[in-house]
């Protein structure tokens, strides 16, 4: 079947998650749609799988143009998604989810028929190799198998489409290799296959048509034939480019050496490998990579969110790693989150509340029990002048700010206490333009100020403009540390797993 | 979307010079949570004369012949609402039938007696809702805290002033113990508190019951299951004069309220605890620790409930039976939920649900109408104030600008 | 990288998640066993003896009464105990899990030991089996109705607290109907109307007003309580016409009935007994083995996933609900009509409760629910023989015996009690 969407721009409030955005998928093909997280890739496909009413623009099916009410139309006409977040039901069986919605029955009670559930999967699992027992049940399956259930779901449905959502991001490269050979086959079947990814690699192995969405717009189409630093600097964008005015970084101790940090989930995946540097006090160390290599967990590793299994980080002389969080905060770090929502403010609480949540036992904040809210207003009032925080009063809740207003709120309260190290994970995503270069401005002045400084970015303008010094992170792994001059074609076959000798 | 936030707060002061400066303050009195509540309390107490009304006999024999003479059923129904709500301002506030003052202003030194268990145990309980979480267990650690300080009122022999601190302590002890068992359990092996502390109740029933049976606790000369009666030197004083039963509980019950809000308010504890209820998430990352906060949140609103039990024991009924909870623990609840969880909100809802059943005997006495309409009307109003859309459809209030976008 | 695993099967990866092997359980299990042996076993003197009567003098088929040696009766008893603790030991071993039958069993063997104990060396009096066992069904029949009350909601994902309500209400709708029409059956069929509208309330403003379930589940609760309160005092009081103890006759089943022991505790009971077997039969095959079932846990467990086949998920909340509420409104005509008493004030004393633990410990089944029901009701009959017989056992105790058994599976110290993952959770698109 071929899909065709035309002009379609899905808006929430005065966010344009996709502006007018035309796809073209021919019968029997790969498409990939290739962009960073937040480009609106999912949106779009929500749109297409009716779950999101467009705003504008119209979805095409064999040129004839059709609207969905909800799933269930798009399936029936023969549209099937896997989500990125499985829509399975984890104490059933593979057969049970596989008919649930559709199923066979017997009888007046309307039994279920299990044979022809089972019967049906062994089919499809046997025509793709798959290799899926109807009876396990789903929670038992690993990750992988549990995505072939999601297809064989699909494909149950007789889908001729079928729509596939950041599928790799959950997989094992072992896992990958197999999913990647099933497209292909699939594609082979005569079922057009969307891919939804931001890893290149993927992208070259299955497509035959590549669409690179960025903020929203379509910016570009490629052939699979595309260099890998092609598609890189199409999705991160090289065009717009980025500039903020600092002086150069006069690196002084060694603050921050950490030796082989190594952290495995807990579906055993190994998230970050082994990896060592070396941060010195004023200077920028930006992580560059394509999201999901492992920099969130490297974050997340050095400030106690998630344990280590296995090196050291060791902070100014004193090891960090296996303390708790607060003690971590209080051995002089600051952490910007990269999810400012759900771990960086308290909606509710207000904003003085939120710009001591860290400090709120210790002095001047607080003697002995006792809060002193006359200083806590008074400070408030400060960091909300210094960070230039847009609110009516430092009484208004910080949910009801916006979000580069939250940004502030945080900053302001992680570089209020005198820090060794500082560490921000995507500290600009979804800001607008005026806060992202307010947020810039502060974080060279932590590091004029003394402080060695990591910045975790999806976005290599971000860290070209920032970074004293790049370590690119491929897989869990630090694939090397260049200087912030490196060509951006370099950087980009870097974050496709090559090694800086192999560029070099 | 993170700029969706600004806008949205935007958009009323836009719209606000095209009203009339009137309309504006009447249209935000509407919107505002207080006046949902007001009208959850009337719209409950309509309820609450439709029962009367139902329940009446005279309206219902008068409505037999409803067609031939309706001016008999509208009387009879004037007559039973009538009767009914002056029973209940007779009963809860003042008696305007009396001859001294003293017996006038009566009814409602009863209400404060009546409010004070509901005062304590609707702090702890709205302490856990602010923490994050569902004490549903108030029953059995008051039940606990007036067996403890119970015990400690009619079998030790301590000089007065003395005595009753220790005893009020023990309430406090038997309740935090009772509050700490589920603490655990959930910050430790992740047990869900609504169900172990359900459970606990009855546990809490049981075990007193058992103790009741014991030598040490029966009543010398008395078959049945109640204590001994509490020492003088370990009751509460009465804090008006012997005519009255307001009794220092009342006071201490305030104290606890100023109590919880410092702590709530202007304390780093309530801090970490309101930062956890909010988002554990967060709260973490900030480098605090959601497991001792999940404890030492149970561990004090246990205690505030087995306080609740120090009224019974140590100032109205002065000795333990396996009763003596009554329904205070799930009437805290209603307290806690209709006070928003807040200290001056829930000592006012406990005055107001402490009236309600102050008003019991004289609803039954002067309008022959069971204590249990007061229930009834208890629920309804929870109920409403639970579901504001429900109110204001009700009443056809307009919804607060926030709330619109969510329903649209 | 190209994909070259077009041709070569695609093994599936091996799970690399090994769940920790669970021996707590068993250990709990084995301990008490233990215990068990020593205190009721080793415990009774030897040389006395415990007398069973299994039938009762209008049983069909005379049984003699059965006098067995004490300490070796409870010894034996302890071992099954201590077999059953080994047996739940081997299949964690396995990574496997073991049916409610066994904690059952377990439970009514241990308790089996102590009453043997405390039987011990009173000739004067005798233990009645099948009286134990009668009273047990009779006692665990509003458990089994809340109970399955309890497992519809929740596993379409509401929380429902107001089983206690539920059944109060079916209670005083029973006896007022029947009262007005004269008829005890006709209350069988008011009751679940009754439920039925409790549910219908707990639903709406759970699904339509997002209110939390368990602050309406308690409060309804208060409301029954209130309203069944009021009009019993009122109107009930003043026309007691419509508040009569009626009853229904027990309705022997031919032949099966007469089967020794079982006979008279199974098949010489009322109507809402056999009702109470065909409802959990049929709600067992419904639940799990039909179309209905499959979507209704769909929905409990994962309600985007059913609403993005097709299945409308408040919809299915709100049915179950209110079907819920329907079934502990009849479990509610227990108290009344189907006991013989007129209605009483808040007469279900807590036995919603009951039924939440029940629901919980028979892990939202109907058949677990029966058997964590019938174990409830054999400790509550227990008390009653125990009491009888002058046990040196407080009767409380055994009262407290569902309670912390419930404590404990939640806790995950015996068992493990996993409720639907999205129970409580209001599903907003």
């Amino acid at each position: 079947m071929k899909l065709e969407l035309r002009g379609i721009t899905k808006r929430f409030g005065d966010f344009t998650a996709n502006d007018r955005i035309d796809l073209l998928v021919e019968p029997g093909t790969v498409h990939a749609l290739l962009g960073e997280n937040g480009a609106g890739k999912s949106t779009l496909m929500n749109v297409l799988f009716g779950l999101y009413d467009a705003d504008e623009g119209e979805v095409l099916l064999d040129d004839a143009p059709v609207a969905f009410a909800g799933p269930g139309d798009a399936m029936a006409a023969g549209i099937g998604m896997v989500h990125q977040h499985f829509m399975l039901v984890h104490p059933f069986t593979v057969a049970e989810n596989v008919m649930l919605g559709h199923e066979d029955v017997r009888g007046p009670a309307k039994l279920l028929d299990l044979d022809a559930a089972r019967a049906k999967v062994r089919e499809i699992s046997d025509r793709f190799n798959f290799n899926v027992d109807p009876d396990a049940v789903v929670e038992d399956l690993p990750v992988g198998a549990q995505q072939r259930v999601e297809i064989i779901k699909a494909l149950s449905r007789d889908a001729s489409i079928l729509i596939l959502d950041e599928p790799t991001a959950v997989l094992t490269p072992q896992e990958t290799d197999e999913l990647l050979g099933i497209v292909k086959d699939l594609s082979d079947a005569g079922t057009s296959v969307v891919l939804i990814t931001h890893k290149l690699r993927e992208v070259q192995a299955v497509a035959d048509t590549i669409t690179v969405i960025r903020r929203g717009k379509v910016v570009g189409s490629a052939e699979p034939t595309a260099s890998q630093e092609e598609l890189a600097s199409l999705m991160v964008g090289r065009a717009v480019s980025m500039r903020v005015d600092k002086a150069p970084a006069q690196p002084g101790e060694t603050m921050l050496t950490v030796e082989g940090l190594t952290v495995v989930d807990e579906a055993e995946v190994v998230q970050l490998d082994g990896v060592s540097f070396e941060v010195k006090a004023g200077e920028i160390l930006a992580i560059a990579g394509v999201q999901g290599n492992g920099q969130t967990e490297l974050a997340e590793a050095l400030i106690g969110v998630v344990t280590a299994d296995a090196g050291q980080a060791v902070l100014d002389g004193d090891v960090i790693t296996g303390k708790s969080i607060k003690e971590v905060l209080h051995s002089g770090i600051g952490f910007v989150p990269e999810d400012r929502t759900e771990d960086g403010i308290v909606a509710t609480m207000t904003i003085a509340n939120n710009l001591i949540l860290d400090v709120h036992d210790k002095q001047p904040y607080a003697k002995g029990l006792a809060l002193q809210p006359k200083v806590i207003a008074d400070e408030a009032r400060k960091h909300v002048e210094q960070f230039d925080v847009r609110a009516t009063s430092i009484e208004q809740t910080a949910g009801s700010l916006s979000g580069g207003n939250q940004q502030k709120v945080v900053l302001a309260r992680e570089l209020s206490r005198p820090l060794k190290l500082l560490i921000a994970s995507n500290p600009t995503r979804g800001l607008d333009v005026g806060s992202i270069e307010f947020v810039h401005k502060r974080i060279v002045a932590e590091r004029d100020a003394g402080a060695a400084v990591i910045i975790v970015s999806a976005e290599l303008d971000e860290v070209v403009a920032l970074a004293d010094r790049i370590a690119v992170m491929y897989h869990g792994r630090i694939v090397g540390i260049v200087p912030p001059e490196t060509d951006r074609d370099t950087l980009g076959l870097m974050m496709a797993g090559a090694h800086q000798e192999e560029v070099a | 979307m993170s700029e969706q936030g600004q806008t949205t707060e935007a958009a009323p002061e836009e719209e606000a010079p095209q009203e009339s400066r009137s309309r504006q303050v009447l249209r935000e009195i509407a919107e505002s949570s207080s006046m949902v509540v007001f009208m959850a309390i009337v719209a409950s107490m309509l309820i609450g004369g439709l029962l009367i009304i139902f329940a009446d006999e005279a309206v219902r024999e008068s409505a037999v012949y409803f067609f031939s003479r309706p001016s008999d059923t509208f009387s009879a129904i004037g007559d039973a609402l009538g009767s009914a709500y002056s029973a209940m301002f007779n009963g809860a506030v003042l008696n305007l039938q009396a001859e001294s003052f003293a017996a006038t202003i009566k009814p409602f030194t009863q209400t404060l007696t009546m409010a004070t268990p509901l005062i304590f145990a609707g702090l702890g309980l709205g302490l856990g809702f602010r923490a994050g979480l569902f004490n549903i267990g108030a029953q059995g650690q008051l039940l606990m805290g007036a067996t403890v300080g119970a015990y400690i009122g009619f079998a030790w022999d301590l000089p007065a002033g003395l005595h009753l601190l220790l005893a009020v302590l023990g309430c406090a002890l038997g309740g935090a113990l009772w509050g700490f068992i589920p603490g655990v359990l959930k910050a430790k092996r992740g047990a869900h508190e609504v169900i172990v502390t359900i459970m606990l109740n009855y546990v809490a029933l049981y075990l007193v019951a058992w103790l009741l049976s014991l030598e040490a606790f029966q009543r010398e000369g008395s078959d049945n299951p109640i204590s001994p009666v509490v020492a003088e030197t370990a009751q509460y004083p009465k804090i008006l004069g012997v005519q009255f039963n307001l009794h220092l509980g009342f006071v201490v019950a305030l104290l606890c309220a100023v109590g919880v809000w410092w702590l709530m308010e202007r304390s780093t504890l309530g801090f970490r605890l309101r930062a956890v209820g909010a988002n554990p998430s967060a709260a973490r990352t900030a480098g605090m620790s959601i497991g001792a906060a999940t404890i030492i949140t149970m561990v004090i609103a246990g205690a505030l409930a087995g306080l609740a039990g120090s009224a019974p024991v140590l100032g109205t009924q002065k000795f333990l039976t396996d009763s003596v909870a009554g329904s205070l623990g799930f009437d805290a609840i209603t307290v806690a939920l209709l006070g928003r969880s807040r200290p001056l909100g829930i000592v006012l809802a406990a005055i107001l649900f402490g009236g309600l059943q102050a008003s019991g005997p004289s609803l039954q006495v002067n309008a022959g109408l069971p204590v249990d309409i007061v229930v009834v009307i208890q629920a309804l109003i929870v109920l409403f104030i639970a579901a504001p859309p429900l109110v204001r459809a009700m009443f056809r209030l307009p919804a607060p600008a926030h709330e619109k976008e969510v329903a649209a | 990288m190209t994909a070259t695993v077009a041709d070569a099967p695609a093994a599936p990866a091996p799970s690399t998640v090994i769940p920790p092997k669970k021996f707590g359980p068993s250990i709990a299990l084995g301990v008490i066993a233990l215990l068990s042996l020593v205190i009721f076993g080793i415990g009774t003197p030897s040389g006395a003896s415990t007398t069973f009567v299994v039938a009762r003098g209008t049983d069909f088929v005379h049984l003699p009464a059965y006098t067995a040696p004490s300490r070796l009766a409870a010894v034996l008893l302890s071992l099954v105990g201590l077999g059953l603790a080994g047996w739940a030991a081997y299949r964690a071993n396995q990574h496997r899990k073991v049916g409610i039958w066994l904690p059952v069993v377990y439970g009514m063997a241990i308790m089996g030991a102590l009453l043997t104990w405390a039987g011990a060396g009173r000739d004067a009096t005798s233990i009645q089996i099948t009286g134990l066992l009668t009273s047990s069904l009779f006692l665990a029949v509003p458990l089994v109705f809340g109970a399955l009350a309890g497992t519809l909601c929740e596993r379409s994902g509401i929380i429902n607290i107001a089983i206690e309500g539920q059944l109060l209400a079916g209670a005083f709708l029973a006896a007022l109907v029947a009262s007005m029409v004269g008829n005890a059956y006709v209350g069988l069929i008011a009751a679940p109307v009754a439920g039925a509208l409790v549910g219908l309330l707990l639903a709406i403003f759970a699904t339509k007003y997002w209110v939390n379930q368990i602050v309406v589940g308690v409060v309804l609760n208060m409301l029954v309580v209130g309203l069944t309160s009021f009009f019993f005092s009122t109107v009930m009081t003043e026309n007691g016409d419509l508040n009569q103890a009626l009853g229904m006759a027990k309705l022997p089943i031919p032949l099966l009935s007469s089967i020794p022991i079982l006979g008279p505790v199974l098949f010489n009971q009322n109507l809402l007994v056999y009702i109470l077997y065909v409802t959990v039969a049929v709600l067992q095959v419904m639940l799990f083995k039909s179309r209905w079932g499959l979507r209704v846990r769909a929905v409990g467990e994962h309600p985007k996933a059913a609403d993005t086949v097709g299945i409308n998920v408040n919809r299915t909340r709100v049915r179950n609900t209110v079907l819920g509420g329907a079934i502990a409104g009849l479990g509610g005509a227990f108290f009344t009509v189907a006991s013989g008493l007129a209605f009483g004030k808040e007469m279900t004393s807590g036995k919603g409760y009951i039924a939440l633990a029940a629901m919980i410990l028979g892990r939202w089944s109907p058949r677990g629910a029966l058997a964590a029901a019938l174990l409830f009701g054999f400790a509550d009959a227990l008390r009653a023989q125990l009491g009888a017989i002058g046990s040196p056992i407080p009767s409380q105790f055994l009262a407290m015996f569902p309670y912390i058994a419930t404590i404990f599976a939640v806790a995950g110290l015996v068992g493990h009690a996993r409720p639907p993952a999205a129970e409580g959770i209001p599903y907003k698109k």
